[in-house]
């Protein structure tokens, strides 16, 4: 990795510079009844509307690179006969300012789904192949835990990562497009004391994550506990609403349907992000549900994200950002959650 | 000796291509046309539809047990076992009963319709595998239905199988699909035993459970080699497998032995909608075909 440095003050004629593509970025969309600000993603019309300072966005950027609804294909029907027609949904570079390691690690695992698998979806791909990110370091607030899911720091799956020191930027430079971009502004070559600032400011971010879950065996201690009461108690409590999975960086599983217009002439197929806390998520034809009862969906939210993707690519589906836990009108979280099927750790007795 | 492992020789194992590795085959479909509707029972038609450019249809090549997403645009899509020989390619038979939105429509649809054919998806039976073996076929109700693709292609290869049993439950004699067909697969020296659960006027057969005629069948081939010479392919609903192939498993039949086809309702079938998990397996993509011992370590499977 290239590293490279420069004065806090030219960040914003480097988003000039990327300023002739669209830039999503972090902006403050208004206050909670505490007064707390809530931010999220959005297409900026200028460099004063980022707020590159904020803890976490209400939503994750997703619905850049997945949207919640989305069309697979139109179709123009004729008497006895039909053509498809299918459009990936991206037509131009888009610049994606300001993510945070959780939502950049969040696209690479989705990227190993979505992109890196069987059956790549260039719905996806599309959009993907078309982003030119900027990441920003963060100040993790009570709920981030992405250091126990790994994902507090980001080595891949960006152009230019910066982290804020006391008066200048520290940048990852990690594609040539940004390596030239970085050419255009005053930068220079990190030295060793930069080097030194940069590693005292990851630790004194690290400083900052109380939120934590114990992943230690965690997959087979969820194949343990798939019979344990818990599941049922925060079945209780879940108010099967899909929420959680709205707001998830990595949640990416959806339902499809399909419409006719009214001059039966056109037809379209449409993708709709879907979330497995839904009741109907696994009815089958004839009306039987695989998951009828809210404590066996929720379950296996907890077992895709933490135990099926695990054993399938080596890592957790899970990245810590807190969404879920701060949306949850039940105030379900996933480190209470974990920490509670895990409630047998106390050394076997 | 019982416990000697077997030697698995890498060399002689021929895996199909599972792989789909271009975009564009995402949301890619075989333009098709139903070519002929043929009423089964009261609730299940037997649908021929064959995949309209010639070329495409004869690289459509499938293995049994396989089954393709049916599009009918504007209405809906689903995923379908394909129900006819894999030597047949693109001119495939779909065996459907009308339960839901999309199979309502469908059964009102006529010859000549134009449908979106794409797959084949999923693991499939290793027909291939078994060759110089003998094979059990056991299908409960509907379970026919992907069970006819194996059962033809054992029978287009018989010389190559020893003794081949199918044994087929349903509930009533009126429910009993492929009628027209029963003659021909024991003319091609098939043991066909049919059940049913509840006997109706006319009925001649044996009334009660697939698992009583199946004792019968483990009696007979009782013999040191069962374990050695025997494949079994179980199809049906979870209750009636799990049965099934716990009364193997007690003859000795190696779990690894026993294949099951699962459904789930899939939106994709290319492992992305995630609808078709089990536990945290997708269906689509390591099913619809699995082993028994694969079965029992899905959770919530059975």
């Amino acid at each position: 990795m290239i590293f490279k440095v420069f004065p806090a003050e030219e960040l914003a004629a480097l988003y000039e510079l990327l300023a002739v593509n669209p830039i999503v970025g972090p902006v403050l969309k208004g206050r909670d009844k505490k007064d707390n600000a809530l931010y999220d993603f959005a297409l900026t019309s200028g460099f004063a509307d980022l707020a590159l300072d904020y803890g976490q966005t209400m939503h994750s950027a997703k619905k850049f690179f997945l949207p919640h609804r989305e069309d697979l294909c139109t179709f123009t029907l004729s008497d006895h006969d039909w053509d498809k027609h299918v459009d990936y949904g991206a037509y131009q570079h888009t610049v994606l300012f300001g993510l945070h390691p959780c939502d950049i690690n969040a696209l690479n695992k989705l990227d190993k789904v979505l992109m890196e698998s069987v059956y790549p979806n260039p719905f996806y791909g599309a959009k993907r192949s078309n982003m030119f990110i900027v990441g920003h370091s963060c100040s993790p607030t009570p709920s981030c835990f992405c250091r126990s899911m790994a994902s507090d720091s980001v080595i891949r799956g960006f152009d230019l990562f910066l982290t804020r020191l006391d008066d200048s930027y520290f940048a990852e430079v990690n594609s040539a497009k940004a390596y030239h971009l970085l050419e255009k502004i005053k930068s220079y070559h990190a030295t060793d004391r930069d080097h030194k600032l940069f590693r005292h400011a990851v630790s004194e971010k690290n400083k900052k994550i109380t939120a934590q879950v114990d992943t230690s065996d965690l997959t087979k201690i969820l194949d343990m506990e798939f019979h344990a009461d818990v599941w049922q108690e925060w079945g209780d409590k879940c108010l099967s609403c899909g929420t959680c999975a709205n707001v998830c960086p990595t949640c990416y599983c959806y339902g499809v349907e399909e419409e006719v217009d009214l001059d039966l002439r056109h037809a379209r197929k449409e993708k709709l992000l879907y979330s497995c806390n839904l009741v109907d998520f696994a009815e089958v034809a004839g009306g039987h549900n695989f998951r009828p009862e809210s404590h066996t969906r929720l379950k296996y939210r907890y077992y895709h994200k933490h135990r099926g993707f695990v054993e399938a690519y080596e890592e957790s589906l899970c990245v810590g950002c807190g969404r879920c836990g701060n949306a949850c009108l039940a105030d379900i979280t996933v480190p209470e959650v974990i920490a509670s099927v895990r409630g047998g750790d106390n050394n076997g007795k | 000796m019982e416990n000697k492992l077997e030697f698995i020789d890498l060399g002689a194992t021929d895996q199909p291509e599972q792989a789909r590795q271009s975009v564009h085959d995402f949301e890619y479909s075989h333009k098709a046309e139903i070519t002929n509707v043929y009423p089964l029972t009261a609730t299940e038609k037997l649908y021929q539809i064959q995949i309209c450019d010639p070329d495409e249809r004869h690289n459509f090549t499938f293995h049994p047990g396989q089954f393709v997403m049916l599009e009918l645009p504007g209405i809906g899509e689903g995923p379908f076992s394909i129900s006819s020989s894999p030597i047949r390619h693109g001119d495939l038979e779909l065996c459907i009963r009308g339960v839901g939105n999309m199979t309502n429509f469908l059964n009102r649809v006529e010859r000549g319709t134009k449908v979106g054919i794409s797959g084949p998806f999923g693991t499939h039976f290793p027909v291939e595998n078994m060759i110089g073996e003998d094979i059990l076929l056991i299908a409960g109700g509907l379970g026919i239905v992907p069970l006819r693709s194996p059962i033809l292609s054992v029978l287009e290869n018989r010389s190559r199988y020893g003794q081949v049993d199918i044994i087929y439950g349903a509930r009533k004699p009126s429910e009993l699909l492929f009628g027209y067909q029963y003659e021909m697969w024991k003319q091609f020296d098939i043991n066909l035993e049919i059940i049913v659960d509840e006997a109706e006027q006319g009925w001649q057969g044996p009334v009660g459970l697939i698992t009583e005629i199946l004792k019968k069948r483990i009696d007979q081939g009782r013999d040191a080699d069962f374990r050695h010479k025997t494949s079994a392919i179980v199809c049906g609903p979870p209750i009636m497998f799990k049965f099934v192939c716990d009364q193997l498993t007690h003859a000795n039949l190696p779990m690894e032995k026993m294949f099951v086809s699962l459904e789930r309702r899939m939106h994709c079938g290319r492992g992305k909608c995630c609808r078709c998990n089990i536990g945290s397996t997708y269906t689509c993509l390591k099913g619809p075909v699995f082993d028994y011992w694969s079965v029992l370590n899905l959770k919530e499977a059975i």
